[in-house]
């Protein structure tokens, strides 16, 4: 059973696309010259502070707005293990999974957690924060393959037998 | 227990009941790809590598956002898709029919009870025909055309229940914008919407597909109508014992239920920049206005253009105000030609285009400036959509719209 470890930064309700990204940084040329102004009208700080390995609890509809599919490339460049929210906007949990980034859906964790704390999660069953343990629902292993080869197209490669 | 519509789609998909917030895997009935996105859905399929689609006849390729081109490279669009039909041996392409949703339905592709994907957003228009159908981007799509599955989440439903009859100036739009108003812009995000009663009932399947249409305006997934003998009329077959049972059971589980009185229904716009920001039209009297637009995959169909013209007959539209109208393919155009609405509307002053996305997607036909303000039937008045950002758009039915052309501002039908 997947397990990992990890710091986390807590954000709001309503995080936006133009948030995590905003469209004047669109432009540039990779993900990687993007990820430094990730989060910026929020907390500019934000980007430089997050850490390989480091975890994202948000509240309700999460990447909500525009289709960009930048916003979860940035937030996995930035070294994210994944995104804990209460809920998540419809086309950036598709974007997200597409892309390899781990999210998983929790109402309770985000009003019990500090920024800072460390959770612990075992994928397909539970967080744990302090002795307290949050269920997850199971993602399907079609999913859990799909995030373990980086991506849907590297999962679609896999499946073709093609080395990139 | 019961089931909604979209989790009886599901259980006749995948061959057992799943339940809202389940991650399953289901078969794709008919996928459809727009000129936009074909270049890059051709290069992430290859990238991937398929050699092959998994059902050639199950996908359609549709050329409506670059057509005719406007721009030298829009032809490059139509190139690759041309070369990638080829390759793959699809058989369903259309060139310059009408609009993507429009075909979709009317040219036969889509039945009751399909699951269909798009790359469009405003793939939710066949639920007008009870097929669970939803916009996906074109990673998505090149990964379905190789292995003819994709991942959903089962969505719960919020239900719209609308008895009565309808007042003689309202239309579907309006009840589409007010629900969308009454939600807000995220309120039945991951959800699917389901509408009953005896005002859908009576509805024709054009309308029913105005409002499916819009239904993403409210985040929704999808938004299911119950196959009826005008749905089986429609797409042209008798109805199976299946197809009729795709209907919200009266113990099923929604996550929440919304009545409406057809009588309390007034018309409405959505007024600039958002689709959730709807006001009666009786509280904008007056506004002037220097264009109208009456068209999309929204309201480019026979009874809007019909509604036009019965508005407009005997009269011409006001002398600064450019009526654009846009039907929504090409059959639509032949019909409103050969029963004289074309010529109602010629004679009252409208310019008449091809069929295409035209206006809706801010490519041709009526770009708009600074300060300027446009009634227009499509689905968005997001800043910048039918020109600069400055661009005053109000989201109106055809009869409203009809209406502030021959006014020259803001009237009530």
């Amino acid at each position: 059973m997947d397990q990992f470890t990890g710091k986390i930064w807590v954000l709001g309700d309503d995080i936006d696309t133009d948030i995590i990204i905003p469209t004047e940084y669109l432009a540039l040329k990779t993900v990687q010259d993007m990820a430094p102004y990730a989060f910026s009208p929020l907390r500019p700080e934000l980007a430089g502070q997050i850490k390989e390995g480091d975890i994202i609890v948000a509240g309700k509809n999460f990447g909500c707005g525009s289709s960009r599919e930048q916003a979860p490339e940035i937030i996995k460049a930035l070294g994210i293990q994944c995104v804990i929210a209460k809920s998540f906007a419809r086309i950036f949990f598709r974007n997200a999974i597409n892309n390899g980034l781990l999210l998983i859906e929790n109402d309770k964790l985000r009003d019990a957690v500090s920024e800072g704390d460390e959770i612990t999660v075992t994928i397909n069953e539970a967080i744990m924060h302090h002795g307290n343990q949050y269920p997850i629902t199971s993602l399907p292993q079609n999913l859990v393959d799909i995030i373990n080869a980086g991506g849907l197209v590297k999962a679609m490669q896999r499946l073709n037998h093609v080395s990139d | 227990m019961g089931l909604t519509i979209i989790e009886k789609i599901v259980r006749n998909n995948i061959g057992k009941e799943a339940h809202p917030g389940e991650i399953v895997t289901v078969n794709v009935d008919r996928v459809m790809i727009h000129d936009i996105f074909i270049p890059f859905v051709a290069s992430k399929f290859e990238e991937m590598g398929f050699t092959k689609i998994w059902d050639a006849d199950k996908a359609v390729l549709i050329y409506d956002h670059l057509v005719p081109a406007s721009q030298v490279d829009d032809t490059r669009h139509f190139r690759i898709g041309n070369a990638f039909v080829e390759k793959y041996g699809m058989k369903n392409i259309h060139r310059a029919d009408g609009i993507c949703h429009q075909l979709m339905t009317e040219a036969g592709y889509v039945k009751p009870g399909d699951i269909v994907f798009g790359t469009d957003s405003h793939t939710t228009t066949y639920g007008c025909v009870g097929a669970f159908s939803s916009g996906i981007g074109y990673t998505e799509m090149a990964s379905i055309l190789g292995t003819g599955t994709l991942w959903i989440r089962v969505p719960e439903t919020i239900k719209v229940n609308i008895t009565g009859k309808l007042p003689e100036n309202v239309m579907a739009k309006d009840i589409i914008l007010k629900l969308i108003g009454d939600l807000g812009a995220d309120g039945a995000t991951y959800k699917a919407l389901e509408f009953a009663g005896d005002t859908v009932e009576n509805m024709t399947v054009a309308s029913r597909m105005s409002m499916s249409n819009m239904a993403i305006e409210a985040g929704a997934k999808c938004a299911l109508f119950t196959p009826d003998e005008k749905t089986a009329e429609y797409c042209g077959i008798e109805l199976t014992d299946k197809e009729r049972d795709l209907v919200g059971d009266a113990d099923a589980v929604y996550c929440k239920v919304i009545n409406y009185r057809a009588e309390d229904f007034v018309p409405v716009m959505a007024c600039p920049s958002n689709v959730d920001n709807v006001k009666p039209v009786s509280a904008l009297l007056g506004k002037e206005i220097d264009q109208v637009f009456i068209g999309s995959c929204t309201n480019g169909r026979l009874e809007d253009l019909m509604a036009a013209a019965a508005f407009l007959k005997g009269k011409h539209v006001a002398p600064f105000v450019k009526l654009i109208i846009t039907p929504a393919s090409r059959k639509i155009y032949r019909e409103a030609v050969a029963n004289g609405t074309m010529a109602v509307l010629a004679e009252a002053g409208a310019i008449i285009t091809h069929p295409s996305c035209g206006l809706c997607c801010g490519r041709t036909g009526g770009i708009l400036t600074d300060g300027e303000t446009v009634i227009a039937t499509n689905n968005r008045n997001f800043l910048g959509r039918m020109g600069t950002s400055k661009v005053n758009i109000y989201l109106a039915s055809p009869k409203s719209a009809a209406a502030c052309a021959v006014a020259g501002k803001i009237v009530v039908p």
